[in-house]
């Protein structure tokens, strides 16, 4: 059958990002339950190159839209594209990263085509009793999970980073089609201007492996200085609490919890934070968690895997030197 | 310049949540609602910006059961100028997109607004959906997740700032247009005793579906494009918690180190 799934690749300075593959794992496997195929879309200017590694992770086609008016991102002109190549072309379902993009992107189309948004699903799987994914996602912050259908043709969804396995590199080729769609300047509303990076790259919270995250025990912001100097021996990002950011000892970006991220990296190193619900619910899905804390009666002490009843002025820094101490 | 801000009523961030029985959804019974808090932000930049240009007005709206009063009566009494409510029996079961053609429909009645804000997300279904839908249906642009904005001096475009991935992203969009609120845009205010006191005599409109001139099937299940069939608990953890206490910071590295290394095996 035509059966097709397709995965939208972000891409940026020529690169595609990572949580893109997931995606692509994500859809493969239901694509292969389903017994259809894989698909991704590249849109941009240029960006046609993507199409050999999206191939590798299983993408059989790559749908590429080349178009000047494509070079930057717009929430206009990238509803547009989609929207004309789905209209065409008729995909059961079309699955992106979660990402600040798509979070901007999927529900303008979603409301264009008239079709069911599931965001930051964390499972997908294919009903054959009525040829729809069912998929599984958060709600109320994590503290409750809920079983989700899309109505409406292509089904729209998008993947929490580090939910689904990066798709495995088959050593595939996908057929590269051309797509012409027209668009013009007068589409393209909500074209970002500008990108403005910070001085140092930094690890993305949401994709980071391992997070060292600090709280109000941290006492002020130069005292953060030894969480980034444990993090830059793991190659890990720094978090923080609700209560460190409001504090001005660290920038929003970095929060995590209700009002900041959900993230699940494979260790979350929580240094002077007592554990509140609102911070639990944005980490309690880390594969290990360990706590640093003077109060060994804090509720994130009786979360974690490895609760460390320490002065975390004296213990953090000693971690740091043992670390670089074993990795010589 | 009319500014409009959807509020969203949600259970109280610090409540532990009960799923029912049979997994139709969170158990509502005994809760505290609030105002969705990234719609608190909104407001709070509806109220600045009226306050700063000393003219125009502040409309809350939020559709939801007759609860939902209390989170409009609490945006007025922030300061917001009057409010609508979307209550009647046919928006329940109503989805994001429901929402959203719903809350478009009553902006163009009430309207025309030259500034809309939503919340990035509502904390309880976290759809991020319902802002740039709105945009969607009224045909205008919307910039999302904005952690500050500027309005032009002519108030003809806005120009917002949004966390991206490893950077800021700067857009300007011609008004009127939609615009999500982030964390990081303001410090919303509490409202003040004269402010409860003075609500409760401001004006809150009710609309119908039909008032909206909105059709059975564009509203509550119907008008859905998403269905939830199952809610239950999180998975739970099974963590049995190793304590590391009593030890000179260097061995407790070492031992923390060892666990990670050999038992947990994540570094
Ligand atoms: C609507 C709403 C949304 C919220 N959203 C978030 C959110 O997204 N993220 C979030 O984090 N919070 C959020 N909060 C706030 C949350 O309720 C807590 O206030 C906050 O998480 C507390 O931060 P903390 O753990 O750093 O501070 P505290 O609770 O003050 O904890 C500090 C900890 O540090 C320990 N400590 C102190 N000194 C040392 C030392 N020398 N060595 C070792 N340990 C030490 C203390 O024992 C204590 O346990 C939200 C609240 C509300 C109402
Ligand atoms: N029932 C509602 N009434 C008013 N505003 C809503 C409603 N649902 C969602 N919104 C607005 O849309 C934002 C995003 O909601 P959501 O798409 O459900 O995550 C919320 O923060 C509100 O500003």
């Amino acid at each position: 059958m035509g059966t097709e799934f397709w995965v939208v690749a972000e891409h940026r300075g020529g690169q595609l990002r990572r949580p893109t593959l997931e995606a692509l794992g994500a859809a493969r496997q239901v694509a292969q339950a389903a017994g259809g195929k894989t698909a991704a879309v590249v849109l941009g200017k240029n960006a046609g190159n993507l199409a050999a590694e999206l191939g590798k992770h299983g993408a059989a086609r790559v749908l590429w839209v080349d178009n000047d008016n494509l070079d930057v991102y717009s929430s206009g002109g990238y509803t547009h594209a989609l929207a004309e190549l789905a209209r065409a072309q008729k995909p059961d379902a079309i699955v992106f990263a979660a990402s600040a993009q798509t979070r901007d992107l999927a529900p303008r189309l979603a409301a264009r085509l008239d079709t069911g948004l599931l965001p930051d699903c964390i499972e997908m799987n294919w009903d054959a009793s009525d040829g729809r994914i069912l998929a599984k996602r958060f709600v109320n912050s994590g503290k409750a999970l809920a079983t989700v259908k899309a109505r409406g043709t292509p089904a729209l969804l998008t993947t929490r980073p580090k939910a689904f396995a990066i798709a495995s590199d088959t050593g595939g080729t996908a057929d590269v089609v051309r797509c012409d769609i027209s668009i013009d300047a007068s589409h393209c509303f909500g074209k970002v201007k500008q990108y403005e990076q910070p001085a140092a790259a930094k690890v993305e919270l949401t994709e980071a492996d391992i997070i060292v995250s600090g709280g109000r025990g941290l006492k002020g912001p130069a005292e953060f200085a030894i969480l980034d100097e444990l993090a830059a021996v793991l190659g890990a990002a720094v978090g923080a609490s609700r209560a460190a950011v409001d504090a001005g000892w660290r920038e929003h970006a970095a929060q995590v919890g209700q009002t900041g991220k959900v993230v699940t990296p494979k260790l979350y190193i929580a240094c002077g934070i007592s554990g509140a619900i609102q911070h639990l619910v944005g980490m309690t899905n880390s594969k290990v968690i360990v706590a640093i804390n003077k109060d060994a009666d804090a509720p994130l002490m009786k979360l974690a895997d490895y609760a460390v009843v320490a002065d975390l002025f004296l213990f953090v820094p000693a971690l740091t030197a043992e670390l670089k101490r074993s990795q010589k | 310049m009319k500014i409009a801000v959807c509020i969203k009523q949600v259970p109280d961030t610090s409540a532990t949540l009960k799923v029912k029985p049979d997994g139709s959804g969170v158990d509502t019974e005994g809760l505290e609602f609030v105002i969705s808090p990234y719609d608190e932000y909104g407001l709070e930049e509806a109220l600045k910006t009226k306050e700063k240009m000393d003219a125009g007005e502040v409309v809350v709206l939020g559709l939801g059961p007759e609860r939902v009063t209390k989170a409009l009566r609490s945006g007025l009494a922030m300061g917001a100028d009057r409010a609508i409510h979307l209550a009647d029996a046919a928006y329940e079961g109503s989805d994001a997109l429901a929402t959203a053609r719903a809350l478009a429909a009553a902006l163009k009645k009430a309207g025309p607004f030259d500034l809309i804000w939503a919340g990035k997300e509502a904390v309880d279904d976290g759809m991020s959906t319902v802002g740039a839908a709105i945009a969607e249906f009224l045909g205008i642009p919307h910039v999302s997740e904005v952690k500050k904005a500027e309005l032009a001096a002519d108030h003809s475009s806005v120009t917002c700032w949004s966390e991206v991935e490893g950077g800021t992203a700067v857009v300007e969009v011609k008004l009127p247009a939609v615009l999500t609120a982030q964390k990081g845009l303001n410090e919303p205010r509490y409202a003040s005793l004269k402010g409860i006191m003075m609500a409760k005599k401001k004006e809150l409109v009710r609309f119908t579906p039909a008032d909206l001139g909105l059709g059975a099937e564009q509203v509550g299940k119907s008008g859905s494009r998403t269905e939830v069939l199952k809610v239950e608990p999180p998975p739970k953890k099974q963590t049995v918690t190793k304590l590391i206490k009593d030890l000179e910071p260097e061995a407790a590295a070492k031992e923390l180190l060892r666990l990670l290394r050999d038992e947990a095996k994540v570094i």
